[in-house]
């Protein structure tokens, strides 16, 4: 990509109003409201509107402004420490989300194998039928595993139907209902980038490992795996990071000790109304997903000027 | 990768495609039953869709909806393609790192921060808080979609034609609407539908900078699903579910016939230059 990055001409005004213009916007409405929330985990819970304390007025004059900031303290991280529901919130969200990656990679890789063996003519066709699903809306589909998963849901009614069973498997609100949600709403995510990492893999080396005698799931060991890794690194980013902050799956597929950072949140936001601590939570939070992030954004990178 | 298919290949793409499209296809037939009781199919009936019609709120949510995506979707397209050219044409320029980190971030950053992070802003504002707000928070995520849409179709652009159209004078803002917007028309039509259908969709931003009397259609689906499944939010879902694949699939078709006449021009093009 370096290659077509304009020669060092100057500037004309068009071209710093076409970049200020997103820049500005997402200065505003992605970073700064970040600082907000920061500085709201360091303040106070207070019966007020907004529900916190204190609240900066430029208005006020710079001694107001000194004073508030000393007013300012670290208490609400403090008191995330003491409590042990956060930081088992956390582990928990983490553990669940490795675990859902985990699965979604062992369900995910075998379509997008299939899908890059199968014949180029109805790759497309395969392609939009992987993509077709992440466009329905989220809430629907964690919305259909309920009728399934219910006690007298689909599933068990057939597993009864069936004879494998003798009475109802107990599975909505689980761990595993959490799962099971998180592996079908995320495995676009996963297949995406795995499959486009599998088909530009060169088919000759595979045949060349053949001709020389190499059985099918070494070759598969050695070479397939190994040039899908770029796809398979990408995937599993792309479904762990957001799977770590889920609040809807877990909160309708769970149960009441499915403990999901997101939850906690959303908890201690709507229902307990305490501003501070949910700040607090959110940037413990971010600070966690940060290493992924930065790791999934060099990946990104790294694979853009790949290609370009 | 083109051998032939094995049994082992179409069995998981079998099985894989079972299981993405298996849930829907129950909530669908499920949406026609009869009985009240999800679960125990009752006979045909079209009466869900019928009492549908008839609440108000539903409705009401869903033309809030459908308002917020429109504009969302419009202005997130405008900023987004111009991320887009900033992020593949703009070269070097001070605090590119960070654009580009604001640009990816969005995408993973878990929904819950993005909400309460804009939601504190629009308190910090002293902004009052619905439709406008709402609209703004879904910009700011669907614009990065847009960009990395939009982003993946500049790239394997060829800049000469762009270059000719300078070199004989063209203003750099027509060249942008005469020769490269047409090129990355696919692009931007793409983002500006994954952008409609991402605000259709989101339940927790919306639910962080939602006030009062813009409440949006997953949010009362989300409240009414708490209270159990039923058939009527199931006939609702089986709406958005076909009318998101209908647009998604004219869609695919316009670009596909418009990449094929293009290409078909092309071809034309070049051949009566070879004469």
């Amino acid at each position: 990509m370096e290659a077509n990055t304009a020669p060092p001409k100057r500037r004309s005004l068009g071209s710093w109003a076409l970049i200020s213009a997103p820049y500005l916007w997402l200065l505003i409405f992605f970073l700064a409201p970040f600082l907000i929330v920061f500085k709201i985990s360091l303040s106070e819970v207070a019966i007020a509107i907004p529900p916190y304390i204190p609240t900066f007025d430029l208005a006020d004059g710079w001694q107001a402004f000194w004073d508030n900031l000393g007013a300012l303290s670290l208490a609400n991280y403090v008191w995330l420490t003491e409590d042990a529901l956060y930081w088992k919130s956390y582990l928990s969200s983490v553990t669940i989300a490795a675990i859902s990656t985990f699965l979604t990679l062992l369900i995910g890789y075998p379509i997008a194998y299939g899908m890059a063996r199968s014949p180029r003519s109805i790759r497309p066709t395969l392609l939009m039928l992987v993509i077709l699903p992440f466009w329905t809306s989220f809430l629907i589909r964690v919305y259909a595993w309920i009728g399934i998963l219910k006690n007298e849901g689909l599933l068990n009614q057939l597993l009864l139907l069936l004879g494998v069973i003798d009475e109802p498997l107990v599975i909505l609100n689980t761990n595993i209902a959490v799962y099971i949600g998180i592996v079908y709403s995320y495995l676009p995510f996963l297949v995406l980038p795995l499959y486009a990492s599998l088909e530009r893999l060169d088919g000759s080396l595979l045949e060349a490992a053949e001709d020389l005698g190499c059985p099918p799931w070494k070759a598969f060991w050695k070479i397939t795996l190994p040039l899908s890794l770029p796809g398979v690194i990408a995937g599993c980013f792309l479904v762990f990071i957001p799977a770590v902050g889920e609040f809807v799956i877990p909160d309708l597929l769970g149960g009441s000790d499915t403990l999901m950072i997101g939850k906690t949140l959303w908890v201690e936001f709507f229902n307990n109304r305490d501003w501070p601590v949910s700040s607090a939570v959110a940037v413990i939070l971010l600070m966690i997903l940060v290493i992924p992030i930065v790791l999934f954004q060099n990946q990104q990178q790294k694979m853009s000027e790949a290609d370009g | 990768m083109t051998r032939g298919p094995t049994w082992f290949n179409i069995t998981s793409l079998v099985l894989g495609f079972s299981f993405l499209y298996l849930p829907i296809v129950l909530l669908v037939i499920y949406s026609f039953n009869e009985s009240r009781l999800v679960t125990v199919w009752g006979g045909f009936s079209t009466k869900w869709y019928a009492s549908l019609l008839q609440n108000e709120q539903l409705l009401d949510a869903a033309w809030v909806t459908l308002r917020v995506a429109f504009v969302s979707a419009s202005v997130a397209t405008v900023f987004g393609t111009m991320a887009a050219l900033v992020l593949v044409r703009s070269g070097r320029f001070f605090g590119r790192s960070l654009f580009s980190g604001m640009i990816f971030a969005p995408l993973v950053m878990p929904e819950v921060i993005l909400g309460l992070s804009l939601l504190l802003l629009f308190v910090a504002m002293d902004q009052a808080r619905g439709f406008w707000t709402v609209m703004l928070a879904h910009t700011t995520f669907a614009m990065c979609y847009v960009a990395v849409v939009v982003q993946s179709r500049l790239v394997g652009f060829d800049k000469s034609m762009e270059e000719a159209a300078e070199d004989l004078g063209c203003p750099p803002v027509k060249t942008f609407f005469l020769i490269t917007l047409p090129i990355i028309l696919p692009g931007v039509i793409a983002g500006w539908m994954l952008a409609f259908t991402l605000s259709l969709d989101d339940l927790v931003i919306a639910s962080f900078t939602t006030g009062p009397g813009a409440t949006t259609l997953p949010m009362k689906i989300y409240s009414q699903v708490r209270l159990g499944v039923t058939p009527e939010i199931n006939a609702v879902c089986t709406i958005l579910v076909v009318l998101v694949t209908i647009g998604v699939i004219a869609a695919s078709i316009v670009t596909k016939r418009q990449q094929v006449q293009r290409e078909r021009d092309e071809r034309a093009a070049f051949g009566n230059e070879a004469s």
